[in-house]
């Protein structure tokens, strides 16, 4: 029989439910605590957790919170299969199972003195949120922060009292759009990639930033390229199936790389010539 | 204050045209401004000019059966808006709904389209330039059909 | 992180043992043999070595030396496997079967953690392991302990440590025998990794048969390997022994029919994606995950939760997967991996090619299970050759 030791990475330790919000018809922002306060909840934007509903099951979630904010870790779960579904059906007060952090993250320390452009599609804007709050936070160790953030439709826009208070921030631009506007939606529609060209930043000192889906992100960073930004700059968060997130189940593997301990964010030069193959 | 000649003379769809095609666009050129709300033109129109947006939002709109607008694309500052009036049967597909106060040059397509006839050389270049323009918007119509959100 | 290293050939670190290799050999005579499994039996050690099963090499625990597989033989081709009789009474007279040592080292259903609920919440039980007695790996061939090691370093080496690997590892004995004849299957020769052993193992035999009677020339790898080989009686090695032995070892190298060669491999897989090839075999193969199973340095693994009827015990279970499964690859909107072809790409580009980025040497030993074991008798040797030469054979 295997001996789960404390410091064993594939043992969960108990969190508590303290908040849920509803988002968007379906998905919703858990806030967790540890049960014991023992675990840390320290982490780098862009790392994951592996959050497991007992009896059920574990899947990786981005952490889409506030890395000052220590008391807590805060996911942002769409809801699209049996897991997620019974991830967003928890109430106040039970408890889930979390390992972790895991991956790497963000490139903050690359950004330092230059624009930022983070470029979210969907639900990849909940892994960029720490990125967010990191440069508002210091906003004096980057230059200008542009957001362009894309969703289905307007009822599908995540975080959007928060969207309207970056957007008040010095040399700070949120741009966002819809694929689908609807009746009342009389902000900008049509995909993301068309918001570049009212983005004021310097491509030369600019890093960015990207997370959606997989068809999303190769035609940003298309557009990105286009604009003068340098294929080492782009950096994606990627995703495949995940058992361990400890680079020993196999599953994640994607060319080379294991996304869960060389990745998730990689470097567009790095992904560029698998993004283009098929079934890979 | 900006002159028309210099605003269309820098404008990156108009590079490269020989000065003597700027001037004449100029001539049919005229600044004009949209109430927020109005329709610059409706799908079935006859379509004589374009448009270079200088400020405020237009909104591209199909009516659905029920008769409720469905805005497939918006446009800004910088974009062109129009090309119906450089293809047969020169009528518009969409309606153009100004949903912001909106500044523009107003061109004379049908003038621009008859010197395109009697000179051809000036007519590739503008096709080439709209040919540009249409694909982009084809290309990124095709994304918004791929509906990369959807839970599949 | 990623690391990039050239070929096969790479050297591999052994962290078990240390070269002893100074010491002069000795021979053991066959009974000798059954002396030192029982001064193991005596100091604890739970004996796992070779025995004939199903008509197959499986490995077992043993009691004496009467459990091996004495006078039989293996013939082995793709798709095909056959035990048959030796003239002679030889103990390690075969090659390897469809098991290997991973099935101790990195178990196939491992139970991670137990947990109860309490109330809304829920603890994770105490999970003290029993204390297993260690394991003496006795027969361990040259291809296995170069498995061994490319699995030390993938569960034990990189960014994450496997503490049941890593348990099972450390107290592991490992007796390793010198092979004298090849099957048909085999090509470690090409893969760097054989027929000879130099380290990695606590223990080296080589089986000498001739009219000095049955004999084994025996050299310990590392000090525990060493303070056994005190224990019991042996004679000094004379230089015919030496000779002879590595005259076997010769011979085994000699009858290898397959090979890979592994100059560029990673480059040739990387940037052969879309060759004709895949297509070619991807008619072939049945996505079965023989070879994944059979393979020596495979490693990936599922978790499956379980909960009891009541719903408030739940545990959480290691076992072994596949890439060739269809969900292998899921993510929410379907796999990645949906043919047979990409899976069976992943799978050999993964092998030869990606483990080298990633562990810094090629995943394959040579071992040749793959290739017999595979019920329509994909070779991998053939494969490499196909993608090399940039044919479409016809059906084999």
């Amino acid at each position: 029989m295997a001996t789960a030791v404390l410091d064993d990475p594939m043992l969960t330790h108990p969190h508590l439910v303290r908040n849920v919000i509803k988002e968007t018809p379906d998905t919703f922002t858990l806030k967790l605590e540890p049960e014991d306060g023992r675990h840390g909840t320290s982490f780098r934007p862009g790392q994951f957790s592996m959050v497991w509903v007992f009896g059920v099951g574990g899947l990786p979630i981005s952490i889409s919170g506030d890395p000052a904010e220590r008391h807590q870790l805060v996911y942002t779960v769409r809801s699209v299969g049996q897991a997620t579904n019974a991830l967003v059906t928890q109430s106040v007060g039970s408890a889930l199972g979390v390992r972790g952090p895991f991956g790497n993250g963000w490139p903050l320390e690359a950004a330092r003195g230059r624009d930022v452009i983070v470029v979210a599609g969907g639900i990849g804007l909940a892994p960029l949120r720490p990125v967010i709050y990191e440069v508002l936070k210091h906003r004096e160790d980057y230059g200008r922060l542009v957001v362009l953030y894309g969703a289905r439709s307007p009822r599908d826009l995540l975080y959007r009292k928060e969207l309207a208070a970056w957007a008040r921030h010095h040399e700070t631009q949120v741009l966002i759009t819809v694929d689908y506007g609807g009746m009342s939606w009389r902000g900008h529609v049509g995909v993301v990639t068309t918001l570049f060209k009212y983005a004021r930043l310097k491509p030369s000192n600019s890093v960015a930033m990207v997370c959606g889906p997989e068809i999303m992100m190769r035609f940003v960073t298309r557009e990105l390229e286009a604009h003068g930004l340098s294929r080492n700059e782009i950096y994606l968060s990627m995703e495949r199936n995940m058992k361990c997130a400890i680079g020993f189940c196999g599953h994640c593997q994607y060319g080379p790389y294991f996304i869960c301990k060389d990745g998730p964010v990689f470097r567009y030069e790095q992904m560029k010539p698998l993004l283009e193959k098929y079934e890979l | 204050m900006e002159t028309l000649e210099r605003i269309i003379a820098e404008h990156p769809f108009f590079q490269g045209l020989e000065s003597y095609y700027t001037g004449l666009l100029v001539g049919c050129g005229a600044n004009v401004r949209f109430q927020p709300g109005s329709y610059i033109f409706k799908e079935g129109e006859e379509a004589n000019e374009f448009y270079l947006i200088r400020s405020g939002r237009v909104a591209l709109e199909i009516f659905a059966p029920q008769g409720k607008p469905i805005v497939i694309e918006t446009l800004e500052e910088g974009d062109i808006l129009g090309w119906s009036w450089l293809l047969p049967p020169y009528l518009w597909k969409f309606h153009a709904h100004a949903v912001q106060d909106t500044r523009a040059i107003a061109l004379d397509g049908k003038c621009l389209r008859t010197k395109c006839e009697q000179n051809h050389d000036l007519g590739y270049e503008v096709l080439k330039r709209f040919a540009q323009i249409m694909e982009r918007r084809l290309e990124a119509t095709r994304m918004q059909l791929l509906d990369v959100y959807a839970v599949r | 992180m990623v690391v990039v290293a050239e070929g096969a050939r790479a050297t591999r670190e052994r962290s078990s043992s240390r070269a002893v290799s100074k010491e002069l050999p000795a021979v053991l005579t066959a009974s000798q043999l059954g002396i030192l499994i029982e001064a193991l039996v005596r100091r604890g050690y739970a004996v796992v070595a070779p025995t004939v099963r199903d008509g197959a090499i499986v490995y077992d625990q043993v009691e004496s030396v009467h459990d091996l597989p004495a006078g039989w033989t293996d013939e082995q081709a793709p798709g095909q496997y056959r035990l048959k009789r030796r003239d002679d009474e030889a103990l390690f007279g075969y090659t390897v079967g469809p098991q290997s040592w991973k099935k101790y080292l990195h178990p196939a259903e491992v139970r991670l953690w137990a947990a109860e609920r309490q109330g809304r919440t829920f603890r994770i039980l105490n999970n003290e392991a029993k204390a297993e007695a260690p394991r003496a790996f006795l027969g361990v061939r040259a291809c296995e302990l170069a498995a061994i090691a490319v699995q030390d370093r993938v569960l034990l080496e990189d960014k994450y440590r496997d503490p049941i690997y890593g348990a099972r590892r450390w107290g592991a004995l490992l007796i390793a025998v010198q092979c004298t004849q090849s099957a048909a299957t085999c090509f470690c020769a090409s893969m760097g990794t054989g027929p000879a052993i130099s380290n990695g193992a606590d223990l080296v035999l080589t089986e000498l048969l001739g009219p000095q009677g049955h004999r084994f020339l025996i050299r310990p790898g590392s000090e525990r390997g060493a303070e056994l080989l005190d224990e019991i009686q042996t004679t000094p090695a004379t230089e015919a022994d030496v000779n002879q032995s590595e005259a076997g070892v010769k011979e085994a190298a000699r009858q290898q029919t397959r090979a890979i060669d592994t100059n560029g491999i990673k480059e040739l897989l990387y940037q052969n994606f879309e060759h004709p090839r895949w297509d070619h075999v991807a008619a072939r193969c049945l996505t079965c995950a023989n070879c994944t199973m059979v393979c020596p340095t495979c490693f990936c693994t599922t978790v499956e939760d379980v909960s009891d009827v009541t719903g408030d015990h739940a545990e959480r279970w290691r076992r072994w997967d596949s890439c060739f499964t269809q969900t292998f690859s899921y993510i929410h909107g379907g796999s990645v991996r949906t043919s047979g072809k990409a899976r069976y790409r992943q799978w050999m580009t993964h092998k030869l090619a990606s483990w080298i980025d990633q562990f810094g040497t090629s995943g394959c030993v040579g071992c040749g299970r793959c290739i017999t074991w595979c019920p329509v008798g994909i070779d991998i040797t053939e494969e490499v050759r196909a993608l090399r030469e940039g044919e479409n054979h016809g059906n084999p």
